[in-house]
């Protein structure tokens, strides 16, 4: 139990400290490595609560994929990054206002809460017993929720068209092959036979 | 001491207070603020981890998978709109995106 407490808060700590270092950092490369760290320990977490397969999911998926997808932006964009930090203090106290209220309000809600004891319990699915995560979410994943594993895997692929046809750019000067044109021409179109006079040449008729 | 659901709900609700005052901190980075969104979302997602292990239900981590895959279409997209806007017009800065006028 101690050792659980002592994990719990070392993992909480390290993501809460590196969520606020997203948002104060100066520099977005550093707010981005920060965001990595906040998601690892968020795994960490996942893992304290027995989501292995989720925990494993979000080092992969976040870390692995989205991370990399903001630092890759955040390099490629030659913005000066100091100018967009300005006026930062001009909107702290409103911010630390709004979010001081709500971060009480939901502590309240989150303090004050229980779930009553005569409420009887209605459990969609529930964990089977002697069985691995990864097994528990896959007998619901690919069966009762085949439906919103498909829409998922949909918003993907329309994830992964739009971004390319967003970012595709056509620049006019670079000539492409056209192998439409090529295949559908004629030798008539290519090829001209020209009867040429001996001593004359083509006379300037080219 | 145990370690409840009430605890992780408050590091979810920390998370998500700090999604939200980045947003408003940052408000003219529009990457920072892809950032605060993606923050908020993984304070939804410790919440419906922390209620599945809770109730004892997979369908929260069900749930949970499906917004990450939301969180991670969102965030493409919304970079590539941005990598296209910083083409056209060189900047990034909020108050400057007002080709629409809305």
């Amino acid at each position: 139990m101690v050792v659980q407490a002592l994990f719990f808060y070392l993992f909480a700590g390290i993501c809460v400290a590196s969520a606020f270092m997203v948002i104060a950092a100066r520099n977005p490369v550093h707010s981005v490595l920060y965001l990595i760290l906040a998601f690892v320990n968020a795994a960490g977490l996942f893992v304290m609560m027995g989501a292995e397969f989720l925990a494993m999911i979000l080092v992969v998926v976040y870390v692995g994929a989205v991370a990399v997808l903001f630092l890759f932006v955040v390099m490629m964009l030659d913005v000066d990054f100091a100018s967009l930090r300005q006026g930062v203090l001009q909107y702290l106290p409103i911010g630390a206002l709004i979010g001081g209220i709500f971060l009480a309000e939901l502590l309240l809600v989150v303090g004050a809460w229980t779930i009553g004891p005569g409420v009887p319990k209605a459990v969609a699915a529930p964990i089977p017993a002697g069985t691995s995560n990864t097994e528990a979410i896959g007998l619901v994943l690919y069966t009762r929720y085949a439906y919103f594993f498909e829409a998922a895997g949909f918003i993907l692929l329309v994830a992964m068209v739009g971004a390319i046809v967003l970012t595709l750019q056509h620049r006019a000067r670079v000539r492409r092959q056209d192998i439409a044109r090529q295949v559908a021409r004629t030798p008539a179109q290519a090829v001209e036979l020209r009867r040429v006079r001996p001593g004359q040449g083509l006379g300037g008729s080219a | 001491m145990t370690i409840g659901l009430g605890h992780y709900l408050a590091v979810a609700a920390i998370l998500f207070t700090l999604g939200i005052f980045g947003i408003f901190l940052n408000r003219k980075n529009v990457i920072i603020i892809l950032m605060s969104i993606e923050l908020i979302l993984l304070a939804v997602n410790i919440n419906l981890v922390a209620f599945s292990a809770h109730l004892g239900d997979i369908v929260g981590q069900i749930y949970a998978l499906i917004v990450l895959t939301v969180a991670a279409a969102e965030t493409a997209i919304g970079l590539a709109i941005l990598v296209i806007f910083y083409r056209n017009r060189g900047t990034i800065a909020v108050e400057d995106i007002n080709l629409m006028k809305g």
